[in-house]
């Protein structure tokens, strides 16, 4: 870029000492390697424990110093799903797929023919409105929270998933747009002009054309949306109660019991967490894509 | 770069003839159309509550003193800002935000700078440092919470343990984390959170550099820290921005670490709990409203930054 050219000339003396420097170059390399190595182990720890912990018996996972090499049994998670007598977590889990799939669904219903409108035939003064949908995504989500909890409890609508999916659509919908448009904007013109030209009809040119361009985008801002809504707590906690709860406020709430419980909190958080780990793992390079409103591809 | 690439947006957006300002007006609103559901829906579902705070934030109303509703002035605000927990929330709040957004953007870089050499292993690095933000929030603040710097057998003092035990020693150290650092306990789950989020955006940045002109750089013998501060620093800058504000924005109404790790006690209580506490809890609707005014002119403060850093970068390339 532009500051390349502040690079002051260096005098090329390197041929001399060429060799020596590569050679320490690449033992540098085995080291940053290393320390790489390192961070990221640091990093997967507690995953990694997590993950040892929910296989240990309750005992074993609440040792100190701890077990490693403790044998390996399934009791945290047949007490999460219920054997202990608790509540089964299954009716949080679909209520939490509820929302996340149908908020996702219609926020890309109502995402793609804006980002149409903003992009291929552009509205006059779109990039206004595409500033618009970024400042909503800015404002704290708390601020809002009150008037929306009085109208839900004034229209009775306290309690339900499909109100909660409503309030993920607005959530998401600033980011789908943004990641939808920056995916239309590169559907080429030219040819969908000569596709009309030839007297291919909309259908047939948003089949044939746009289609291969946008599927990408589709699955990036599908991943997004999923996981944001998946995730949520906030407005889980204030608007749901028994029947509409979500998986989140689920793991919230059962950690009241008395005893030991290591092993099943951790077998609970992997259970919620797994969708979006597997999403997450299968599509690392969408997830980039939609965490920058699409800026990055 | 590959970022966003807009074509000359003027002829594009000109119909070829235009014949009469009605048929004009018509092939206006044909435009519009598919944007105008997002944009109700957005207006109706996002603006229309702010409105009603404002409004609610001069009022007097508690749910448990239904009878005593009415006008407040700016009661609610000056309640607000001179009491102690609500000051105390907001200089938390700044500090987590702060505290998270710069620990985790210097580490996201640190690391980023580390995966973008090629390495034994490097896809495999890359993998297990996202882990961390694929955990859902409240679960990754409960498995901190107990898994890790639980006092009696979180990880932390178990490893403390099994250390001092290394050495013959009975008597290792062990601190109750959470009491002795309550914002560190929070701070740290989610720097752990957050440094995967900075580092893909960084990498994305570092890896869309233009290669030829560093390695004629090189050529030239340009040292490794001279390609850094002249090359790929400005680079990344703009990428930078881009993580730190938006990091800014969803760290600013963290929630979920602070309900579950102190559930807001130990002075952790940050301005979306104390509203959160306000209303949910003590029902006193006037209050919280005013504390939300002031958390969204906050937010606002940042935005607007925000939105300025974007729309550079948006604009840039949208002039190409």
């Amino acid at each position: 870029m532009s500051a390349v050219t502040d690079v002051a000339p260096v005098p090329a003396t390197r041929t001399r000492e060429g060799a020596p420097r590569r050679h320490r170059r690449q033992r540098g390399g085995v080291v940053l390697g290393l320390v790489a190595w390192l961070i990221g182990l640091l990093f997967v720890v507690p995953v990694v424990w997590m993950l040892l912990t929910s296989f240990h018996s309750e005992p074993d996972a609440a040792s100190n110093p701890p077990k490693v090499f403790a044998p390996l049994t399934l009791q945290g998670y047949r007490e999460f799903f219920g054997a202990g007598g608790g509540a089964s977590p299954w009716p949080s889990l679909l209520n939490s797929l509820t929302a996340a799939v149908l908020s996702t669904v219609v926020v890309l219903l109502l995402a793609i023919p804006a980002a149409y409108a903003l992009s291929i035939r552009p509205v006059r003064k779109w990039t206004d409105v595409m500033f618009f949908f970024l400042s909503t995504k800015m404002l704290p989500v708390v601020a809002g929270l009150l008037p929306i909890y009085l109208f839900a409890q004034y229209s009775g609508l306290l309690d339900n998933i499909w109100f909660l999916a409503l309030l993920y659509t607005s959530m998401n919908l600033p980011i789908a747009v943004w990641m939808m448009r920056s995916f239309l904007a590169e559907v080429p013109v030219e040819i969908l002009e000569a596709a009309s030209v030839d007297g291919a009809g909309l259908v047939r040119t948003l089949r044939q054309v746009v289609a291969p361009v946008i599927l990408p985008g589709i699955a990036a801002t599908s991943l997004i949306c999923f996981i944001f809504s998946w995730n949520e707590l906030l407005f889980a906690r204030v608007l749901t109660g028994t029947r509409a709860e979500t998986a989140p406020v689920y793991l919230t709430g059962f950690v009241t019991s008395q005893g030991l419980f290591l092993a099943q909190v951790c077998a609970a958080s992997l259970v919620v967490s797994l969708p979006v780990l597997i999403a997450g793992f299968a599509a690392q390079d969408k997830l980039v894509q939609g965490l920058s409103l699409g800026a990055v591809k | 770069m590959s970022v966003t690439l807009e074509r000359p947006g003027a002829e594009r957006g000109a119909p070829p003839a235009r014949p009469r300002p009605g048929l004009r007006r018509s092939a206006d609103w044909a435009r519009r159309a598919p944007l105008l559901p997002a944009l109700v829906f957005m207006i109706v579902v996002t603006q229309l509550p702010f409105v009603a705070t404002l409004v609610i934030s001069f009022m007097n109303w508690n749910a448990y003193y239904p009878h005593a509703r009415g006008f407040a002035g700016l009661d609610n605000y000056a309640r607000v800002l001179t009491d102690v927990n609500t000051r105390n929330a907001i200089v938390v709040t700044i500090e987590l935000t702060v505290v998270v957004v710069l620990v985790s953007l210097v580490l996201g870089m640190a690391i980023a700078l580390l995966l973008d050499r090629k390495f034994l292993g490097r896809g495999a690095v890359r993998t297990m440092m996202i882990a961390p933000f694929l955990v859902v929030p409240v679960a990754a603040a409960l498995v901190w919470k107990h898994a890790i710097f639980n006092p009696e057998y979180g990880l932390i003092n178990g490893v403390l343990k099994w250390i001092w035990s290394l050495f013959g020693s009975s008597s290792p150290p062990q601190p109750d984390w959470i009491s002795a650092f309550p914002l560190g306990a929070i701070e740290m789950t989610l720097i752990w959170q957050w440094t995967p989020f900075m580092m893909l955006i960084l990498l994305a940045g570092l890896q869309s550099r233009p290669l030829d002109v560093i390695e004629a750089a090189r050529i030239d013998g340009a040292g490794s820290w001279q390609i850094f501060r002249y090359m790929t620093f400005p680079h990344l800058r703009q990428y930078l921005e881009l993580g730190g504000l938006l990091g800014a924005i969803y760290i600013v109404q963290t929630f979920d670490p602070v309900f579950v790790i102190t559930s807001g006690g130990l002075g952790t209580a940050n301005l979306p709990y104390i509203i959160y506490q306000t209303f949910y809890l003590a029902h006193d609707y006037g209050r919280a409203s005013a504390a939300g005014v002031i958390t969204l002119i906050g937010t606002i403060l940042i935005a607007t930054l925000a939105l300025r850093t974007v729309s550079t970068l948006f604009r840039q390339e949208a002039g190409r």
